[in-house]
């Protein structure tokens, strides 16, 4: 956010002429945005080198606790052979699907219940009640149902995302403009149109915030799946690593969970530039 | 032979609410004649809104009619105009308090939204819209969107999306009351000068007396709540080439001003 605030500031100056009391203001903006970059390499890079003194020195048991350079062996021997990314592979689409699914089908049922005032004031109060409740408790129950396939745990991952987005994209449904209802219905516009001209359009910003939301909650979905169903993917390879005290094989798949999030979460932050560009 | 282009005939509206029952409009009646320019002047919260909304046929009165052009907006009292034609409510503009411009549009996007959305995207109505924003110096921010310019600029795109539909009655629902005073003079003024020079009938809703002054041709003045007609007054100044700005300075306008002022009775 703050990175973001200050290259705001930098490309608006451009187009004025310089003065030397401004440049310094700008080297200043730079030198603070270099020293927090920086310090936060550092922060990551002496978190491993601290653990990796740890385990050498024997403060940590390397076993239970692992170590950065058992995790990179790890990393070598199971990408060789391929099996690490059969794994990671399968993770990301299952997460990606659920999070399409629960976005595109959150946006879909919001436009129904904006539609029909009457449904979504019936379903309101279950709304809340599904939204409160931890949906990794119906998982169980989704495996039994669908099968111990990958099925089950897109279902899981979408029955976690869905319900907040719903909430969340209705919300901002209902609080477009009164105003510009209106003017669609001066121009005898149908109720169609005041959803796919309208609605849809000014809630784009809406909808992407609640994609923020999903790409998280469609993670937590997927892993907690991929524990239950335990074929393949990140969640089976931790759950099976420390079956087998393979600390090494967990450690790294959460490191790689840690990559797969922040590029995810960095995709949509890029999907939202673009637009909020576009929307001027 | 449209000597009464729009005829309202003793529309009364009542509010529901779980607290009790509201009466909003009581028993007006007025009308319109064509090519005339009319402001309906009230004190705040009177129902003046509401009764251009009933007018423009979006809001259903709980008694009484308009009728433009003869035809009937309602089914009121129920059955009585069943083989009458309703009137076309494609033919009346209205422009709101607010601009309202879409934020993600283009500032053409949003002057042919009327045009799109009543599916009337000919070449000769966009070529229409076109000639409006050159002719009112917004030509060269057609790709400009709605943040980029300013409030007066803004209205004045809101005035042409209402405009490029070609209404034949326009309702204008205190469109200067969000901008700042002296946009406001110019933006008022040079609508009405707009409307004048494409012989448009109107009705404008406001609370700014020399802004009706300044525009009408005649002004209706209503009563507090329940709203009443109070009077109306044949607005006659006698300047050659009438101009809002002009009629600003005639020497009649105070007497209308401080005559409209004491009828609206304002007690703070």
């Amino acid at each position: 956010m703050y990175n973001r605030d200050e290259n705001e500031i930098c490309e608006a100056s451009d187009m004025t002429p310089v003065s030397a009391e401004h440049k310094a203001f700008l080297s200043r903006l730079k030198k603070r945005r270099v020293l927090i970059l920086a310090t936060q390499i550092t922060l990551l890079v002496a978190f491993f080198a601290l653990w990796e003194i740890a385990a050498r020195q024997r403060w940590i048991e390397a076993f239970i606790f692992s170590q950065p350079s058992r995790m990179l062996t790890a990393f070598i021997n199971l990408s060789t052979d391929g099996i690490l990314w059969r794994h990671v592979f399968t993770t990301v689409w299952v997460t990606i699907a659920g999070f399409l699914l629960g976005t595109i089908i959150g946006t879909v049922m919001a436009a129904l219940l904006w539609w029909n005032r009457f449904l979504s004031s019936v379903l309101a109060p279950y709304m809340v009640v599904l939204n409160a409740l931890p949906k990794t408790a119906l998982a169980p129950i989704l495996i039994v149902w669908l099968g111990n396939n990958v099925k089950s745990i897109i279902v899981t991952a979408l029955l976690i995302s869905v319900i907040v987005s719903i909430i969340t994209i209705l919300n901002g449904f209902l609080h477009v403009d009164p105003e510009k209802i209106k003017l669609i219905e001066t121009f005898c516009g149908k109720k169609s149109q005041t959803l796919f001209k309208l609605i849809i359009p000014s809630n784009i910003p809406t909808i992407i915030a609640a994609m923020k939301i999903n790409v998280g909650l469609s993670f937590v979905g997927v892993i907690v799946g991929e524990f239950l169903v335990a074929q393949a993917g990140l969640g089976y390879l931790i759950v099976y690593g420390s079956q087998i005290f393979r600390m090494d094989w967990v450690m790294l798949s959460i490191v790689i969970l840690c990559i797969m999030a922040a590029v995810l979460y960095q995709l949509i932050v890029m999907l939202e530039r673009k637009f909020m560009g576009w929307m001027g | 032979m449209l000597d009464k282009f729009v005829d309202v005939q003793n529309i009364s509206m009542n509010y529901h609410s779980t607290n009790g029952e509201t009466e909003a409009i009581k028993d007006v009646s007025f009308d319109i004649a064509n090519g005339e320019f009319v402001s309906i002047i009230g004190p705040s919260g009177c129902g003046k809104s509401t009764l251009l909304s009933i007018i423009n046929g979006l809001v259903k009165p709980s008694g009484g009619n308009v009728f433009i052009k003869g035809m009937p907006m309602f089914d009121m009292p129920p059955g009585l105009w069943q083989d009458m034609k309703q009137p076309s409510r494609a033919e009346i503009g209205y422009m709101l308090q607010r601009d309202c411009l879409f934020e993600w549009r283009s500032i053409y996007e949003n002057a042919i939204l009327g045009l799109e959305i009543q599916k009337k995207m000919t070449e000769r109505n966009l070529a229409y819209a076109d000639e409006l924003l050159a002719q009112y110096g917004l030509g060269e921010f057609k790709t400009y969107k709605p943040s980029e310019l300013s409030g007066g600029m803004r209205q004045r795109v809101a005035l042409i999306r209402t405009l490029s539909t070609k209404p034949e009655l326009l309702l204008l629902d205190e469109p200067f009351s969000a901008l700042d005073y002296q946009t406001r003079l110019f933006i008022a003024d040079e609508v009405g000068t707009i409307l004048k020079k494409e012989k448009k009938t109107a009705i404008l809703v406001t609370h700014d007396i020399s802004e009706a002054i300044s525009l009408s041709d005649r002004i209706i003045v209503l009563t507090k709540r329940p709203a009443t007609i109070r009077n109306i007054h044949q607005i006659s100044i006698g300047t050659d080439n009438r101009t809002p700005m002009k009629s600003r300075e005639a020497p009649e306008f105070r007497k209308y001003f401080n005559k409209i002022w004491k009828e609206l009775d304002v007690h703070v």
